[in-house]
Order: C-alpha cells, then structure tokens, then sequence
C-alpha cells in the first residue's frame, strides 16, 4: 500500500470515528420508546437519598409491575444537585419526565413553561382530586401535588428545660422567651434557641423565621404581593431581635445551615429548636439518650385562633416537554394513591399528601402521634410556596435580616428595604 | 501543435508537457497538507464544542435581556454589564476577591517555598524530610468537600480551635470565626491558604532540587553568606517557576467557588461574597441567566489578561 493511499484510509479512519462519536454524543436524549411499545419514565428527585435504602425503587417496582410495558429510570442525588439538575433540565427541555418539586420552584418552572399543566392531565385521567391535601397552582392551573409533608413544629430538650426549671414546653412567645433565657443561663455552651441563617442554604427564614408570624395566623403577603411591613411580619422579627439582643441565640446563627442546627440541637446544646420531623429518627439514631418532644411553635402571649404550622413538601410534577405524559400520570396517580402514599410517608415520616392515607408511625410513635395532632389542630402554612425566586426572596430577607441582628439598621429599615427587594422579584 | 521531443518521456514516449502532469503530484501535497489536520480534527472538534460554543453562547447570552427562561429574548446591548458594574455587590464581590486572591497566592508562596526548604534542607534526616513530606502535602490531599466540613467543624464556636485558644489562654471568649462579619474573610482566606500551598511546597521543591550544586559551590568560593545565596542563587533560579505558579494560582484561586459556597456561601452580610458565589446566586437563585453571564465574562475577560501575561512568560521562556 502507498503511503498516499494509506494516508488516505487513516483520515477516512480518523473522520468516520469522530463522526461516529459525535452521532453517539449527540443521540443520547433520543425517544425513549422502544419499538414494542414500551416506555421508560425517568423520575428525578432526592428522596430516594433520604429514604431507607431500596424502599423507593421497591415502590417503583409494584407499579412496573401494575403497568406492564413502563419502566421507571430513578435519578437520584441530593436536594440541592437536583435542583441545579431540574434547573438545567427546564433550560434545555430536557427535564426528566418526572419531576420531584420544592414548592419554592415552582412558579419560576411554570412561567418558563417547564411543567406540564397537571389540570390538564387530570382531567384526561378523569381523576377525583378531592383526594390530594393539597395542589401547588399558578393561575389556576396545578404544577405540583405535594406527595408527603413535613411539618416544623418546635423541638424542646426536656432534660435541659427541666435542668433550667421549666416544666413544659413554652406555647406563647413570653414563656419562649423565659424558657431560653433559663437555659442559656446554666452556662457552658448551652443557648436557648437556635436559628440558621446561612446564605447559601437560606431556608431558615422559612423555617425558623417567618414561622413566629404564621404561628399566630400572621401572613407576609396580601393579594398575593409582598406585605412584609404589616404587624404580623414586624411583631415576629421584632421578636426573633429580640431573643437575639438578649443572647439566648446559639453563636454561628449567621452561616449556620439546618444540618448544624440539628446537630446542635442532638448534641444536648440547644434547649429549643423548630425543625422539620423528617429529623426526628436521625436525632435518636445520633443520640438515643435525648429527651425530646415537640409542640407546636408559641404564639404571640393573646393569640387564640387557629395557629399556622410550617411544612416542606416532597412535591411531583410532570415535564412539558415529556413525551409520556400520560404514562407520568400513571406513576403520579400511583405515588398519590391510599396505599403507595401511606407507604411513602411512613417510610418518610412524613404526612400523607392524600387525605384518606394514614402513616404507620401515627399509631406506633408518641412523638409522631403529638406531631400528627399539632398538624390537625392548626393549618399547614407556607407563603413562599408558589412564589416567584422563592428562594432569593428569602436570601434578600436573610440579607436584611442579618444586617438588623449585627445591629446596622433598624427592624423597620430592614422590612421596608426587604418590602422593596421583594417587589423587585415579582 | 506536437510537443517538442524533449518533451517526450525517453522510455515511454508519453507526452509529459501536458498540463495534466502535475495534478497527482499537487492531489498528493493536498493530501498530505491535510494528514496532520486530520490527526488533530479530534481535539479541534472537542475544542469548538466544549469551549468555543460555550463561550460564544455565554458571550451572546450576555448581550440579551435574559435567557433560558424567557422564551424571547431581546437584544439589550451592554445593558447587563452596565447593570453588574454598577452593582455594590457585585463591586464588594470583586474587592473581596482581591482580597482573598491576593493573600491566598502570597501566602502559598511563602508557606510553599518556607515548606519546600525545610525539606531540601541537609539539616534533618532523610527519615523526618518524609514525615514531613506526608505531613505537608496532606491538605492537598482533601477534596474541597471534605477540606470545607473540617474546617466548619474545627471553626464552629464550640469547635476545636476555640478550644485550644481558650486552653491556652490567647481568648477568653468564643469566637465566631465563619459568621461574624469581622473574621469570615480571614477565615475563609486562611483556609483556602491551608489547602492550597502544598502545591506551591512541591513544584519549588522540584526546582529547588533542579539547581546545579555548583552555584552555591561558586558562592561559597566567593564567600557569599546563606542569605545571600539565597537572593542571589535561590531565588532567581526559582524565579520562572514562581512567575509561572503565581500566576496560575491567582487566576485559579480568583475562580473558588465551593470552598466559599460550602463554608460561608458568600455572608455574613456578603463579607465573603466572591465573584464566582455572586454569579452562582443570580443564575441559580434569581434566574437572571443573562446577568450571570454578563458577570462571567466580564471574570473570563480579567483572566484572558492573566492568561496572556502567562502565556507570554511561558513563550520567552522557549
């Protein structure tokens, strides 16, 4: 052979391998239909992590085997990398075909038009939906049903309450206030209350925050626009600077995430915390020798109606761009169904997000049966959920609200300035 | 007309003035003008898709109202840079990682040539240089992740180095080393210093090991005092490898992201916002993809003028 001739055969060599793993790259999205008729769903989200391992693929396992010709592809990772994944996903239309949703992401996905309407898909399923607790919409039409809810209700470490002689957990905010004085008074490290306020993870103010307002039937918004300088939202920040004047507030506050807070709390350091029950079996796996018990959060000292409990959702929707709606129906109405979200929230300890499913634990565990009742007896409250940048709106207030705790501005300076950060964001 | 004889070929007779003659001879140069092409087709291609697509795309992302989540965008010129330029936290952002960059590239190269040597020294044992070595090279050896819990951990107010100030009587106070706003940047600073100068300590450690004994055998003859060898021998025959690093330090270093993000995420009060967590949040929490892209190349702008500097010292060096 020449060498021309063999040069030949090596650039058409070199040239059709490229071509070849460029046509391998670019086909990896294609359909995902087999040409029996099979379909494979790809289910995103970050439950599966948090779940007893294998419980959530033994889940997707009954239904491929109640739906014959569907496969579900779990892709699993941490909260905040599937969010960055559901991010990209929407960017580039090539969003999983089901979705785990933050109701904190939602309206920024739906006005993208990410999500598929679920009204929609509803209504083709001739689905009863008086079934579902909750729907998450955004101009009347739903993008997100809530599976399982984690309700936060307050953490009291009875041992050092009663150490620092308070009999019961604190209902109102001047026994809240008794409380962890006492407690911060006994010395060595021990505070009162702890409160995380860091700026990458900022759901404290969610959480841990705006919780003192909805906890006496406060609200920060009206008509669906921010209303941050209405009394509700100034009594409760009032109140929070003032537990922190009073330095009853664990040190580290200003770039604590929640995981520490939990770990101070497990570690026997901090007398009270509002947290989410989803925590409560890592608390007894970390330290079984805590006393615990919840309750719900105070409320201002002549608040008598019905208190507003924060919660998180592990929520569920479906991509516009899927080409198996009707099979990601399916595997929503499944997770959805009595038994399946029974089974989902006892695995997550968490509440059902279908009325007429009842977890396991409720029966079997006190502190989950007195969660359950706090549950009942208030109504489940978050205000960011369906908002637009959920998530920096409670960043900009966590800015403000860090900047009033190290004393630079004034609680109404800080409200009005965040009032104005947030009207930007709508 | 006939060609002239001599035009003819002496074995065959064929006719070799023709202008058909040198077309296989030029068809054979072309081809193997395109050989070595071919070769590197694979690496251009990787080059045009992974990098060059990239940043036009960003580049033009820049120049629109916004992006990916808005289905129309609209050309908006240079608005979104005037918008990031003129942002205070963005321009906090920029001083803070000065600030942070500066120190970081100083101190590693300090604590590296300090590290580098002590192990070159002929003062200790081959045994202890060892032990030194592992000892010195292990921050290199974590991974940001792990580099940033270790560090929230020994720097919580209950953690172990308020511990150890306090046993040895240096505070009387616990200090809030990551969340008050007078101590985040240090904090943040210090540690990416403890992360990063083990790969300042072996690149001079290799040069240091590369310079001719016969320098300082030289000097010696001269009577040229440690110190002045180490002015006058040391360190000019580091000074290519310093240039070098230096520079690639400050351009990575100007570029942490998840030490910061997973440590502080850029508070308290933006104290340690850095440019990288400042593009992150507007991509990532506001959505405002256009903006971020605006601030990415206005970053990618300010280390093409390092990578210039750089590629021109590696250039006279060859």
């Amino acid at each position: 052979m020449s060498n021309v001739a063999r040069s030949t055969k090596v650039v058409g060599a070199v040239a059709t391998t490229m071509a070849l793993l460029l046509a391998a790259g670019c086909s990896g999205g294609g359909d995902d239909a087999s040409a029996d008729g099979s379909v494979t769903l790809e289910f995103a989200q970050w439950w599966e992590p948090e779940l007893p391992e294998g419980e959530l693929r033994a889940l997707m396992d009954t239904f491929e085997s109640e739906n014959p010709g569907i496969t579900v592809e779990l892709l699993s990772g941490p909260y905040a990398s599937t969010k960055e994944q559901v991010v990209a996903g929407a960017a580039t239309g090539t969003m999983s075909d089901v979705v785990g949703l933050d109701g904190a992401w939602v309206s920024d996905f739906a006005k993208q038009g990410a999500l598929a309407d679920m009204s929609q898909l509803m209504t083709d399923a001739k689905y009863d939906d008086s079934q579902l607790a909750s729907q998450v919409q955004i101009d009347g039409s739903t993008y997100m049903i809530p599976v399982v809810n984690f309700v936060y209700p307050m953490f009291t470490n009875d041992d050092l309450l009663a150490q620092a002689g308070v009999d019961a957990p604190p209902s109102t905010r001047t026994e809240f206030t008794d409380a962890a004085e006492a407690v911060t008074a006994l010395g060595e490290n021990t505070y009162g209350w702890i409160v995380p306020l860091s700026l990458e993870a900022p759901n404290g103010i969610q959480n841990d925050v705006m919780s003192w307002a909805w906890a006496s039937g406060g609200t920060m918004l009206k008509d669906g626009q921010p209303d941050l300088t209405n009394p509700d939202v100034t009594s409760a920040v009032d109140y929070v600077k003032s537990l922190w004047d009073a330095g009853v507030v664990a040190p580290g506050s200003l770039t604590m995430k929640e995981q520490d807070k939990v770990e101070e709390f497990t570690n026997g350091r901090v007398g009270m915390m509002i947290d989410s029950l989803a925590h409560i079996n890592l608390i007894r796996e970390s330290n079984p020798d805590l006393n615990f018990s919840v309750s719900a959060v105070p409320a201002e000292d002549d608040f008598t109606g019905e208190r507003g409990i924060p919660y998180a959702s592990w929520g569920i929707g479906v991509s516009e761009n899927s080409e198996h709606k009707e099979e990601a129906w399916k595997l929503v109405d499944f997770l959805m169904s009595e038994k399946t979200n029974s089974d989902l929230s006892s695995m997550a300890n968490a509440f059902p997000g279908n009325t007429t499913s009842v977890p396991d634990f409720v029966e079997d565990d006190e502190t989950f049966a007195a969660a359950f009742e706090i549950y009942k007896s208030g109504y489940p409250a978050n205000e960011f959920v369906g908002l637009p940048v959920a998530e920096q709106l409670m960043r900009l207030f966590d800015e403000q609200l860090q900047k009033t705790l190290t004393g630079d501005q004034s609680v109404d300076d800080m409200l009005q300035a965040s009032q104005d950060a947030w009207t930007a964001e709508f | 007309m006939r060609p002239a004889l001599a035009d003819r070929d002496a074995e065959t007779g064929l006719d070799r003035s023709t202008d058909v003659a040198p077309a296989p001879r030029r068809r054979k140069s072309l081809k193997r003008t395109l050989v070595p092409y071919a070769f590197l087709s694979p690496t251009g291609i990787l080059m045009i898709v992974l990098l060059l697509v990239p940043i036009i795309m960003v580049i033009s992302y820049s120049l629109m109202d916004n992006v990916i989540t808005n289905k129309n965008p609209v050309f908006v010129g240079i608005g979104n840079y005037v918008d990031i330029l003129t942002d205070p936290t963005f321009l906090v952002a920029v001083r803070n990682t000065l600030v942070f960059t500066g120190s970081s590239v100083v101190a590693h190269l300090l604590l590296g040539l300090g590290f580098a040597m002590l192990l070159n020294t002929k003062l200790l044992g081959n045994k202890v240089k060892a032990l030194f070595r592992v000892i010195y090279v292990l921050p290199w050896l974590f991974t940001v992740a792990i580099i940033a819990v270790l560090w929230r951990l020994m720097l919580n107010p209950n953690g172990v180095i308020n511990y150890l100030l306090n046993t040895a009587g240096i505070i009387d106070q616990n200090i809030e080393w990551l969340s008050s706003p007078s101590t985040a940047l240090f904090a943040v600073t210090f540690i990416n210093i403890w992360a990063g100068y083990p790969f300042y300590m072996i690149s001079l450690l290799a040069g240091l090991q590369g310079i001719p004994k016969d320098l300082y055998e030289a000097a010696t003859v001269d009577g040229a005092s440690a110190r002045q060898q180490f002015f006058n021998v040391t360190l000019p025959q580091l000074k290519p490898i310093i240039i070098s690093m230096a520079m690639l330090d400050f351009i990575w270093t100007s570029q942490q992201f998840a030490l910061i993000w997973m440590t502080t995420g850029g508070g308290p009060l933006n104290v340690t916002e850095m440019v990288s967590t400042f593009t992150y949040k507007l991509a990532f929490s506001r959505y405002e993809f256009s903006m971020a892209s605006a601030a990415a190349v206005i970053v990618l702008l300010a280390t093409l003028v390092l990578a210039f500097f750089y590629a021109r010292h590696q250039n006279a060096r060859d």
